[in-house]
Parts: structure tokens; sequence; C-alpha cells
């Protein structure tokens, strides 16, 4: 076991009485080198179950434990790829690789070597002196994935690292991504909004609910790769894992625009079916 | 610049005011007479000027480091610590409004008539503002970075300074400049009310000798180093950062 959450409960205090109750109850066990989905609308928690394993926050009650190990503090065995990618403008691209490295005690040779290793996983290995502002948002993505890659985690953690970036590239960064996992066997957990990202790339997709977020469902993706959006193993998945979102979606915006408000009823859901299990 | 010359130059031939009053730029108002610019290229040639500018910009650089190091410290503390917030964080906002010659009777009894009693209101000037900015650059380094660097294994003294402080940068830059023009204030008013030396002090000595051309020269010294500084310094410091960061244009 890689990662295991028990009875994890998380309340955020808002002020003296008022508190959001955020997680509740979460169990999770997820393997080793298995590649892990977290699929859920805005606010359901997917973020703060990331931060717990990458101990950047705290459980109000429960254990994070990873490699048998309680979580603490932020370490180098758990890396996380953020959304915006989280490079340091102030350092050009080697700096930046070289960052967690450097931080190891690596020598300045060794660590660049390696850098280097990893830049050219993700093709980025001309653009060692760029600083991030030169490269696109697919490439500042590359390179973040480089960053995390080269620190060898046990458990990589990505936070809705292609959610920002237009469809071509990620499609390309879907494919890529899928290599390097099948090329280092790493863990990943794998945070996502949209549907079809997480059924493509994952094998197991958690559902979470949200408001006090919970893990709702969990879908074995049983597909082969390169994995196919067409393939109809994964068209069926989508329609299993819509239906049950839209309970979700429904609740959410009851939430938010009252009580009359009703999805499944609502005319533009016939309209938006074509772009199922997107932008959720 | 050539409109505003020629209408000083038209006032001071008027006669309206006496001569020593509104002395003349360029052309002596009769032969062998005083002009700005004849009192200005003596005091260079005689150094005069130089030797005081000299004087001058020594007890700002150390007064501005002084404010520079202290600035920066109590900076970090205030965005560090909830408790200095509460209390030094609270109290530089109320001394940032005192003038800092106002502290200047307490420096003389503290510290004697001299440097010293300078510096401290040079520093002391330029502190607060400084201790203003950097604490604003350093609570708002975008949690990203933070999160970024202490997933990959970076703590302590190594996040502050990898991180917390370049990424602070922009916020001391724009501090650095305000405290520059603080401590430009500050060294006059000091140096006028007395310290021996300095473009103050020959400020002063302008004002008791009724010699407006030597006064007015101070003040052509003092706009172009201010220039120099503004341009040359912290402009370029700003584009640097900016263009390296790919912030604006």
């Amino acid at each position: 076991m890689k990662v295991n959450l028990e009875q994890v409960n998380k309340t955020f205090s808002k002020g003296k009485d008022d508190s959001l109750h955020v997680l509740n109850d979460i169990d999770l066990k997820i393997e080793a080198g298995e590649f892990v989905s977290l699929l859920g609308p805005s606010g359901c928690g997917k973020t703060t179950i990331l931060n717990l394993i990458a101990g950047l926050d705290h459980p109000t009650s429960g254990e994070v434990i990873v490699n048998g190990e309680k979580v603490k503090k932020p370490g180098t065995d758990r890396v996380v790829v953020f959304q915006q990618g989280g490079l340091f403008p102030w350092m050009n691209v080697m700096d930046n690789v070289t960052y967690g490295l450097l931080l190891k005690k690596m020598s300045k040779k060794e660590a660049e070597e390696k850098a280097m290793e990893g830049l050219r996983m993700v093709h980025l290995g001309n653009f060692t002196q760029a600083f991030p502002h030169e490269l696109s948002g697919g490439m500042k993505q590359r390179v973040a994935i480089a960053r995390s890659l080269v620190m060898d985690p046990d458990v990589l953690l990505m936070d809705e690292p292609f959610a920002a970036l237009d469809e071509q590239t990620r499609i390309i960064l879907h494919q890529e991504l899928q290599e390097i996992w099948e090329q280092t066997g790493k863990t990943i957990v794998f945070i996502t909004h949209n549907i079809r990202e997480a059924l493509t790339l994952s094998e197991r997709v958690l559902l979470m609910s949200t408001r006090p977020g919970e893990i709702k469902r969990s879908f074995t993706v049983q597909a082969a790769r390169p994995r196919d959006p067409s393939d109809s193993v994964l068209v069926n998945l989508e329609k299993r894992v819509m239906g049950e979102l839209e309970e979700e979606m429904e609740k959410v915006l009851k939430e938010e625009f009252g009580d009359d408000y009703r999805f499944k009823t609502s005319a533009v859901r016939d309209r938006n079916r074509d772009h199922m299990g997107d932008h959720i | 610049m050539i409109v505003i010359v020629t209408i000083w130059e038209i006032i001071s031939k008027t006669n309206l005011f006496p001569t020593f009053m509104f002395p003349p730029l360029l052309i002596p108002n009769e032969p062998g007479g005083t002009t700005v610019l004849g009192t200005f290229v003596d005091g260079l040639i005689t150094g005069q000027i130089l030797e005081a500018t000299g004087v001058t910009l020594g007890r700002l650089l150390i007064g501005f480091s002084i404010a520079v190091v202290l600035g920066l410290t109590f900076g970090f503390l205030i965005a560090r610590y909830k408790w200095v917030d509460d209390t030094l964080g609270f109290f530089v906002t109320a001394l940032q409004s005192i003038p800092s010659i106002v502290w200047f009777p307490l420096a003389i009894v503290w510290f004697g008539l001299g440097n010293l009693a300078i510096l401290f209101i040079v520093a002391i000037g330029a502190t607060w503002t400084m201790t203003v900015n950097s604490s604003t650059g350093f609570k708002n380094v975008p949690s990203i970075y933070l999160n970024a660097a202490r997933t990959l294994g970076s703590s302590g003294t190594h996040l502050a300074r990898t991180v917390i402080l370049p990424a602070s940068v922009p916020h001391i830059i724009s501090g650095l400049r305000v405290a520059w023009a603080f401590a430009w204030r500050a060294i006059m008013a000091g140096e006028l009310f007395g310290a021996a030396g300095g473009l103050g002090y020959l400020l002063d000595m302008g004002r008791s000798l009724q010699s407006m051309d030597l006064v007015l020269s101070i003040m052509i010294v003092i706009g172009i180093i201010g220039t120099i500084m503004d341009n040359q310094v912290f402009l370029r410091m700003e584009r640097n950062v900016s263009r390296k960061w790919g912030l604006g244009t």
C-alpha cells in the first residue's frame, strides 16, 4: 500500500462559529504504481486531499499514511505538479529543474545531467536557458513535470495540471504522461474535473461528491493502452460517470441558484451532450 | 526647459527683484556679475560643490544602507511572525507618518551635533517605507511558489533566500526607490540644520551670504543626482526584473 487515507476529515474554520466541512470520512487506498484520478465538481475537496497527501495541509482528524509513515510535512517522496506549474519566474528552466536536486546535496554537474535527462523526457532538451515567461503554457507544464520527475518521488501528485491548456496541447500531454507513467512506473494521483481526461489516463477513477467531500464511487478503467477516447469501454464508462455526476452537479447548482433549479430537465443539457465529459 | 530658462532670464533682467534674490542663469546682468552657471562651474572647478556632494553622498549611502538592512529585517519579521505584525507593524505605520527631521532634536541630544545625528535621521527617514514595502512583498509571495519549493524539499533560510526574497524583488525595488527619495529629503533637512560639510551646509551658507546663485547651483546638483539615480539605477533595475520575469513589456 503506497498511499493510505484513514477516516480523514477536514474542516476549515471561517471565523468564530462558522466552519466549512470539506472532507468527510475519506478512506482511500492507492497501490504502488497505480494511476488514480480524483474526479469531481469544483469545491468538492479534491485539491484538499492532494494537499493532505503532499503534507502542505493537515487533516482535522484521521491519518494520512504514505509508504507506511504518517505524513507530517512536505517531503521529496511526494512531489506536486500544480495547475499553473509553479515554476519560479526568476530562474531559467535548468535552474528550476535542478532546484530540488541541489537541495538533495547533489553536485551541480550531476544535477544538471539528471535535469537534462528529465527535460529530454518531456522533449525540452533545447530550452534549458529559457525563462518560464518565454515558454508556452504546455511547455511550462512539461518543465514542471520534469522538475517533479527528476526528484524521483514515490508518489507524483498532479493538481489539474492540464486544465489551463488548449485541447491540442492537452491531448499531446495526455499521450506523453501515459508514456512517462509506463516507463517509470510511478504512483500517480491525478486531480481533474474533466471526465474524459480521467478516463483516458487512469487505472481507477474515484468520483467525489460535494460538500462535504466524500468518495462516492470508484470506477476501474479496463481499456487497452494507448487509450483511444472512442473506445467503446471508455464511451460506456463516460456515460455511467456522467450519470453519477449529474446528481452532484444538480446539488451544487441548487446551492448556488436555489431549489427551483432543475439541471436534468433544463434545456441546456441536450445541447451539452456533444461536449459531454468536458468542462463540467 | 528652454522656455523656463528664457522666462527666468527675462524676469532676472527686469530688475523687478534685486540680482542677489533672482540671479540670472546664463548671461550676467552687469559685466562681471554673477550667474548661476558661473557659480556652478566655479564650484565644480574649485571643488567646493564637488566636495560637498561627496560628503553628502557618503552620508546618504551609509544611512540608506542601514535603512535598507533594517527595513528588510523588520519587513521579514513582520511578514513571518503574527505578533511582530500586531506590535511593530502597527507602530511602523505611525512612525512612517512622522517626518524624519522631527527626530533631529532627539538625535542631537543622543548623538551630538554631527555626522551620527545626520546618519540617524537619514536612516530613520528611509527605514519605515522600506519596512512597509518589503513586508508587503514578503506577505504577497504567491503561495504556489512556496508550496512548490516546500514539496521540492526547501525550508527555513533556504526557502527565504531562494524563494521569498526573489519573489518579493519587485516590491523591494519600489521600496528602495521611495526610501532613497525619503533619504534625500532627510539629509538635506539634517545638513541645513547643522553639520559640517555637505550640500545642505553649503545651502545654508548660500543663504547667509545671500548668494542665491550658489543655492540654485546646489539645487541643480541635487536635481541631476536625483535624475541619474532614478533613471540609471532604479528604473534600470525595474526594467531588468520585468524583462527577466516577463512582466509587462
